[in-house]
């Protein structure tokens, strides 16, 4: 086999041309269900990161609202004492990037479509509370202006992207570098940062939308909102986020770390430098 | 404004104008949009059936630049193209405004 085979032979599994076709029949061998059906027509895996209305039942989305609403408000007080004027800007740019990122919808040929969403780069550079209150206001006017994620599933979507996904970034962020602030153990941080902050999101949402069939069928015990069970859904998410998006994500948020910290070095909130959080409770009252 | 500041604003609007990318890729490589986030018609195809609920909460908002898409269903690819670059534009302005004003009030304390 030439190198150029094995390259194409590469991306092709990488692709999941193959990986696909062969989960997809693994998981539906010997069900003659309707999902297998699902499956055979749409490849399995991909986005879905916006919940649309009507795929939450109110026994999830009320109180994924609620979780939510508690976030602001502790993400208000928070803000309140120790926002730094100098961020503000930066925030309101935070709030663009993370609205146009997820506009770039990213191609798995012949399947699906996912993107970025940029809440982790948000969270190192600004502050996982910064990250909820800017990824927040991006996914409520998707919603309302462009109807891209539902409304009654709002507090869900800002749960999973603007919550979810900012603290876990944040904390894989602050856990991968340890007290080394070396560029190479930067980079590699930054890059498990937006990785696993991502990926974790995906999960959260396949399974808000995986039990739906548990908790919520018709009388004729037909589901009555997302049909498909956690045994479709958590794969389907996760492979595709596991091997293209989540990497893009990572590179998305390696690549501005890198960025900001050739140029404003000492802005950055997730190290140690005077934007941090330590810095920044000592030199408040 | 800081210079840096300025770049950053920079790399944002060029970002927003490259964003047609983000729907003439998913064309190109047939890729379909994303898993789950299918309409009633095909989940009827699909499953033979509209779950209730889902068919009552599907059309509870009717949002007024849908899909991005500032034309009617099914649009001409220029007009998709800038439908989504002037969507892009829209969606920036309103977050940044937004974002500017609530965390300006909320740092009011000089930090």
């Amino acid at each position: 086999m030439t190198i150029y085979q094995l390259l194409t032979r590469a991306t092709k599994v990488l692709l999941l041309t193959e990986v696909r076709s062969s989960f997809v029949a693994f998981l539906f061998s010997g069900r003659g269900d309707a999902l297998s059906s699902i499956c055979g027509i749409s490849p399995i895996g991909g986005g879905f990161m916006h919940i649309p209305d009507g795929y939450l039942g109110p026994q999830t989305y009320i109180p994924l609202y609620g979780v939510s609403v508690g976030f602001w408000a502790m993400a208000q007080r928070k803000l309140k004492k120790e926002l730094s004027l100098k961020h503000v800007p930066y925030l309101a740019m935070a709030a663009a990037f993370s609205f146009l990122i997820q506009m770039f919808n990213i191609p798995v040929p012949g399947g699906t479509t996912g993107h970025a969403v940029g809440a982790g780069i948000i969270a190192i550079l600004l502050g996982p509370w910064t990250a909820v209150l800017a990824v927040s206001v991006v996914l409520i006017i998707q919603a309302i202006l462009f109807g891209d994620g539902g409304i009654t599933a709002l507090g869900a979507n800002c749960f999973n992207m603007a919550v979810v996904m900012p603290f876990v970034s944040y904390g894989v962020f602050k856990l991968a570098k340890g007290k080394s602030e070396g560029r190479v153990r930067l980079a590699i941080s930054a890059f498990l940062s937006g990785y696993l902050g991502l990926l974790v999101a995906a999960l959260f949402t396949a399974a808000e939308f995986g039990i739906q069939p548990l908790i919520a069928t018709g009388a004729d015990n037909r589901p009555l909102y997302a049909p498909y069970p956690l045994s479709v859904a958590i794969p389907a998410m996760a492979i595709e986020h596991l091997l293209v998006f989540g990497v893009v994500e990572g590179l998305v948020t390696m690549l501005l770390l890198r960025y900001f910290l050739k140029h404003e070095h000492d802005l950055v909130y997730g190290l140690s430098g005077p934007s941090g959080p330590d810095n920044l409770a000592r030199k408040l009252p | 404004m800081t210079k840096f500041q300025k770049k950053l604003w920079i790399g944002i609007l060029v970002m927003a104008v490259l964003t047609p990318l983000g729907i003439l890729l998913p064309e190109k490589f047939n890729a379909g949009g994303a898993w789950g986030e299918w309409g009633v018609e095909k989940l009827e195809k699909l499953l033979g059936f509209v779950p209730e609920g889902l068919k009552k909460l599907t059309d509870l908002w009717k949002a007024p630049i849908r899909d991005y898409n500032f034309g009617a269903e099914p649009a001409s690819k220029i007009l998709q193209v800038v439908s989504y670059i002037a969507s892009g534009f829209l969606g920036i302005g309103v977050c940044v405004l937004i974002v500017y004003i609530i965390s300006r009030l909320m740092a009011k304390h000089g930090k």
